[in-house]
């Protein structure tokens, strides 16, 4: 089986729903982060394959797309942690069906 | 070269109205100041009217002049001036004369009157209009004299003021004869536009000579028709004489004064003075302007006479008979005897100033009372005032060879008998000469014969101040009869600018007896139907007039001067009442209802805008942020908070753009 | 010089603030006999005889929009700064008043000296606005009853009219690109004219509604009497002494000139409106009872005697040019615009003092009513001698200053429209009736018991009075002096008509 686009893709969108349904169903705060990293993972899977199956180009662009999207990610998840952390200090709780002091 | 007195000619005028100024500024207390001073005025004037008479007896037709600018407008001046002429110098000396007599007479009859001085100031002012008119060599400045006339009569009937019925009177007259002097002015300004001149005599260029003249044209019967209204007016012809009786309000002197030398004198004069422009294209003595003064004159005459005859106010007898005399002036004057009518206006100047001053002694002497039903006897008791009175009254109907007033009414009947247009105005005045005979006949039986009735018992002689110039008049009435002789009739032609001839045929002659019969007619007609007045007993009043038991109806239509003041009450006065009224209310409800119905427009304007911004404009602002709220908190009802519903959201959000890209690709 | 004139009432009004309250109208009337003072000076550099504008200052002023600060005189604006100058002090003279109160009059009084100098349409209107304010504060914070009503109809009426005037202006000015009045004139008298086609009407109707408001002419008059009625005394006697001479002053040299062809063609209507002016306005003031009322509907029916001139100069001047009596039709016009000029003057004089007079006795009886009197005679005789004199001047008697100016106006608009002038001299009778009628129930008859405690004239109003009367005596005997001011500017002016 040659590792074709279309593969990739399929993996990719598989991968983003997984990520979207963790964000969306779990409850704790964690998990809805690691949700969301495993859409940007998919993103980013997406990233490398469009620039791996794409026309020929030189430019590593697709990766370097992916490594600041890691990197991005990275931070992303140290203030979301953060975060979490404090607003746990703050309501003892992580549970974000409980935190709803943004209501309009 | 002038004489020094042409060109000082304006003096006469000058110093009775310094005089009248000079006592105006007086209080008072300085009555006897005050009449010196009018007096010495008046005898200055006198003094001077016979050195102005003198040198218009060198040559006949003398005249003289002299003209000044009073003011220049853009390029062109207005210019007045006087002018001497046989018509002014015989004027002048009447004028003086008379009124001389009458400040005189003034001294005695208002001697009681707390306005003594201001009485005669304005006689003064009055006098000094007059002489003012006389001497105009310019129709302005004769208006301007004119105006001054009428100012000075409206001062002088309303004199005592405190009369209510002084003041009405006084008001009618100056309203009245506003009324002619309209016409008047008018003429003027049409005789400016016509002959771009006023003045009368200007070395050929004046109007009432040939090349003005010409210029005028066929508008000079409108003009003089115009003129004519103003002398209507003053002189008391029908139909503005109404204001003449009424006059009789005045302190009695004033009455004189109106009645003989000055106010209704200036409508005769003014229209001998420009009669150049009444017979301009005179065919046979005949113009259309003339024809009217003549019938006027005529209506006036007989209306006046038949008026006085039912009287019973001594002054307003003699009022109507000058209204009377006017007419009989200006028939004269309108068939072209010209010098005859002007004679009859200076004879008529001193008999009926002589009758006036008479009245009035007459009217002093019985307390104030003035109706001749409650007089008699007076014969007995007042002596001199009856002999004066009586030669009055015969110089007034015309009997001849003593007395003026026959001569100069011969003269008139002369001249009408010789108009070719009619001979109607001949007899009629031949009616009004009989009748003035009666009536004054009428008079002397109530006021001096038969026996005294109530108002006359304590009746006294008057003081010497008014009883000498009553002399002094009554020798210049026969005086002047002896003058005006027709075998002689220097007057007559020295107003015509010829030499006299003497002519002792023309004494004789068939007018004569006429006039004669006429008057003994008159006064035969008079003592028949009053015989029995003379002859009543004391204390009786007389209850009703002969001519009222015989004709009861006709005595009460004449007795109320033909119901005339009543009809132009009725009429005129009621009409421009109505339309002062008529304009008040336009001005109130049509004039300032148009502004303000387009104020009310812009108010409408203004309810209207005002509307809309409330209605729509702050409305619709208050519905959006109404509904923006209701938005809101719909919109805020999805912030649950829940962050899991944002991500649910945004999900859908994703899905729906890839089917819409995906439906679209 | 004209601008010192013009600034020193203003100085008065600053200077009324810096001095005690208590001095207010000595203040003013120091400020008053300076500014007679400098005009009588204008009067003595005046040159009579020449016929261009004299004692000219010329400054930019706003370019951009063609607006010039430019004065200068000519005869008819010497004589109309020489009757404000008299009349100001005569009104001062004639209430007491505080300090605001003659601090408006003496801006009004600038206003007024403006109005009458400027000669570019600019500065004038501007004058011309800004003495329209001081008058409606003075009758709305100091007049009498219905103040409030008649301050705001007069100065809406006007108002609007003036923006009337305004708009016409402003499409000359688009169209001719000038707002300088001489030269307005030559436009107008080169060619084809100011303007051609529905333009000129317009700007023709805007000015003339303008200018017939503030005259007023029949049938614009009806803000007059109110307005006068309500306003005090002193304020009534400077609206119809000077006030109303602008709007005739705006006709002479603006309408008039400007529009020669347009006025041709409805010059008819515009007589007959001057002849209503005439006589319903003397009709009117039969009908009144208060004597303000009365003095203030004679005011409409003098003015109107100066519109029947005025209009019958241009009416000469539409069927003059081609008669064959060209020299007559000459004088016609000198005679109707000396007339109208000697109009103004005189009635300035004598309608003031008329108001005067209504003062005096509005002061000591506390009405005016014409039935609030009777037999003033016996109780008062120099004061019912006096005003009679006014009265009789009013009514035009010869002899006295009214007579001259009507006269002149007769003779030249008989000449034009005699029908229309016959109908007029209707005027002169009502005027009479309408004074004997007062004079009758005021003066005459037995003394009103109200009346009985009335004082007589007191020193310092004879002191006012006697000049006053004096004047017009002089100028009724011998107007030589007056007409010695303007007839150069006659003489020009006709020159410019014809």
């Amino acid at each position: 089986m040659t590792p074709t686009l279309q593969l990739f893709l399929i993996a990719s969108a598989a991968l983003f729903c997984i990520g979207l349904l963790a964000a969306l169903s779990r409850r704790h705060a964690i998990f809805i982060l690691i949700g969301i990293e495993i859409m940007l993972t998919a993103a980013n899977l997406n990233f490398v394959a469009f620039w791996r199956f794409g026309p020929p180009t030189q430019q590593p662009t697709g990766v370097m797309v992916a490594i600041f999207a890691i990197a991005i990610a990275a931070a992303e998840a140290a203030v979301g942690l953060s975060l979490i952390i404090a607003v746990y200090r703050h309501y003892r709780t992580t549970n974000v069906d409980e935190l709803d002091q943004l209501k309009g | 070269m002038n004489p020094w007195i042409v060109t000082n000619l304006w003096l006469i005028p000058a110093i009775p109205l310094a005089a009248s100024l000079s006592i105006l500024s007086f209080n008072n207390a300085r009555r006897k100041t005050a009449a010196a001073i009018a007096i010495v005025g008046q005898i200055v004037a006198l003094t001077m009217s016979i050195l102005a008479f003198l040198p218009t007896l060198s040559a006949p037709g003398f005249r003289a002049g002299h003209n000044f600018i009073w003011f220049t407008f853009g390029e062109q001046a207005l210019r007045l001036g006087w002018v001497l002429d046989p018509l002014t110098a015989a004027m002048l000396l009447m004028i003086t004369f008379v009124s001389l007599c009458i400040f005189v007479f003034s001294i005695g009859y208002m001697a009681a009157d707390k306005n003594f001085t201001r009485f005669f100031a304005y006689l003064s002012f009055f006098s000094a209009a007059m002489l003012g008119v006389v001497i105009a060599n310019s129709l302005l400045l004769l208006f301007v004299c004119w105006e001054l006339v009428g100012l000075a009569s409206y001062l002088l009937i309303g004199f005592w003021i405190h009369k209510p019925s002084a003041a009405a009177a006084a008001k009618k007259a100056f309203i009245t004869t506003r009324i002619g002097d309209l016409g008047f002015f008018l003429g003027l300004v049409w005789l400016y536009h016509g002959s771009g001149t006023l003045l009368f005599y200007d070395g050929g260029r004046g109007c009432l000579e040939n090349a003005a003249l010409l210029a005028l044209g066929g508008s000079a019967t409108s003009i003089a028709l115009l003129i004519f209204c103003g002398a209507v007016g003053k002189s008391g012809q029908f139909p503005l004489h109404v204001w003449l009786p009424d006059a009789m309000e005045g302190p009695t002197p004033v009455s004189a004064l109106i009645h003989a030398a000055t106010m209704v004198a200036a409508g005769v004069f003014l229209v001998a003075r420009v009669y150049p422009i009444f017979s301009l294209g005179a065919i046979n003595d005949v113009t259309p302007s003339l024809t009217v003064v003549v019938w006027i004159g005529v209506v006036t005459g007989l209306m006046a006479a038949l008026i006085a005859a039912t009287q019973s106010d001594i002054k307003r007898i003699l009022a109507y008979s000058t209204v009377s005399q006017l007419g009989l002036m200006m028939v004269s004057l309108g068939v072209g005897g010209v010098a005859a009518g002007i004679m009859h206006l200076l004879a008529h100047g001193f008999f009926k100033a002589l009758l006036f001053l008479g009245s009035g002694s007459v009217i002093h002497g019985c307390h104030d009372e003035q109706d001749i039903r409650k007089m008699g006897g007076l014969r007995r008791l007042m002596p001199v005032t009856f002999i004066t009175y009586a030669i009055g009254m015969m110089a007034l109907s015309g009997v001849p060879l003593f007395f003026c007033g026959a001569w100069t009414k011969e003269e008139i009947l002369h001249a009408t008998s010789h108009w070719p247009k009619s001979q109607a105005p001949h007899y009629l005045i031949m009616l009004g000469v009989v009748l003035t005979a009666a009536y004054m006949t009428r008079q002397m039986i109530y006021v001096f014969f038969g026996n005294p009735r109530a108002a006359s018992e304590h009746a006294h002689e008057s003081p010497p101040v008014m009883t000498r110039p009553l002399v002094a008049l009554g020798f210049c009435t026969i005086f002047l009869g002896v003058v005006l002789t027709p075998a002689w009739p220097w007057l007559h032609d020295y107003l015509n600018g010829e030499t006299a001839r003497f002519d002792l045929t023309r004494l004789i002659q068939p007018m004569l007896f006429v006039s004669l019969a006429l008057v003994i007619a008159g006064i035969g007609l008079g003592v028949l139907m009053y015989r029995r007045v003379a002859l009543q007993d004391r204390h009786r009043n007389v209850e009703l007039d002969p001519l009222e038991s015989a004709q009861p109806f006709l005595f009460r239509f004449l007795e109320n001067k033909m119901w005339l003041d009543e009809l132009y009450e009725e009429s005129f006065i009621l009409w421009s009442r109505t339309a002062a009224r008529l304009s008040d209310w336009m001005d109130h409800y049509v004039w300032d209802g148009l502004v303000r119905g387009f104020g009310s427009l812009g108010q409408l304007f203004g309810i209207f805008t005002k509307g809309v911004d409330e209605r729509a404009i702050n409305a619709g602002v208050d519905e959006s942020v109404g509904g923006a709220r209701g938005l809101g908190r719909l919109m805020s009802a999805a912030h649950s908070g829940q962050i899991q519903t944002y991500l649910g959201a945004v999900a859908i959000g994703m899905v729906a753009l890839l089917i819409l890209y995906a439906w679209l690709a | 010089m004209i601008t010192v004139l013009i600034l020193i009432p203003l100085i008065g009004a600053i200077a009324l603030f810096v001095g005690r309250p208590a001095n207010a109208r000595t203040i003013a009337l120091t400020f008053n006999a300076l500014a007679a003072f400098y005009a009588l000076m204008l009067w003595q550099k005046f040159d009579v005889d020449l016929a261009a504008l004299q004692l000219v200052e010329r400054h930019v002023w706003i370019p951009s929009i063609g607006a010039e600060y430019l004065v200068g005189i000519d005869g008819l604006s010497l004589l109309l700064v020489l009757l404000t100058s008299l009349i100001f002090p005569f009104a001062f003279l004639a209430q007491k008043m505080d300090r605001g109160f003659s601090a408006l009059m003496l801006v009004m009084q600038s206003a007024l000296y403006g109005t009458f100098t400027a000669q570019n349409f600019i500065l004038w209107f501007l004058f011309y606005e800004m003495s329209l304010v001081p008058a409606f504060l003075l009758i709305k914070i100091w007049g009498g009853e219905n103040r409030d009503r008649a301050a705001t109809k007069f100065f809406l009426y006007t108002f609007l009219g003036s923006v009337a005037m305004l708009l016409g202006f402003l499409g000359i000015y688009f169209a001719r690109g000038t707002f300088d009045f001489a030269q307005l004139v030559d436009l107008a008298k080169s060619g084809n004219g100011l303007l051609s086609g529905k333009i000129a009407w317009f700007a023709f109707a805007g000015i003339f509604l303008g200018l017939a408001v503030k005259v007023p002419l029949f049938p614009f008059h009806t803000w007059l009497p109110d307005a006068y009625e309500a306003a005090p005394i002193g304020v009534s006697m400077v609206l119809t002494g000077v006030l109303s001479k602008m709007g005739v002053y705006g006709f002479i040299r603006l309408l008039l000139p400007l529009f020669p062809n347009e006025i041709k063609i409805v010059g008819p209507w515009l007589l007959g409106l001057a002849v209503c002016s005439i006589v319903f306005a003397s009709l009117a003031a039969w009908a009144q009872t208060d004597l303000k009322r009365m003095v203030a509907y004679l005011s409409i029916n003098h003015l109107g005697y100066c519109m029947l001139g005025l209009f019958a100069i241009s009416a000469r001047a539409a069927s003059g040019a081609t008669a064959p009596e060209s020299t007559s039709s000459l004088i016609d016009m000198h005679a109707a615009l000396s007339g109208v000029f000697m109009q103004i003057f005189n009635h300035g004089i004598t309608a003031a003092a008329l108001f005067y007079y209504v003062g005096l006795l509005e002061q000591r009886r506390g009405l005016r009513g014409i039935d609030d009197f009777g037999g003033l005679m016996q109780r008062t005789p120099l004061l019912c001698g006096w005003m009679s004199v006014a009265m009789f001047s009013s009514l035009g008697l010869p002899g006295l200053n009214g007579f001259i100016g009507e006269f002149l106006i007769f003779k030249s608009s008989f000449a034009v429209a005699a029908s229309f002038t016959a109908v007029a001299v209707l005027g002169l009778l009502f005027t009479a009736i309408v004074f004997l009628r007062a004079m009758q129930s005021l003066f005459s008859g037995p003394l009103a018991q109200s009346c009985n405690a009335l004082v007589d004239l007191t020193r310092s109003e004879k002191f006012v009075v006697v000049p006053v009367t004096l004047l017009m005596f002089a100028i009724g005997l011998a107007p030589q002096f007056l007409f010695h001011i303007f007839n150069t500017t006659v003489i020009t002016m006709a020159g410019l008509f014809s």
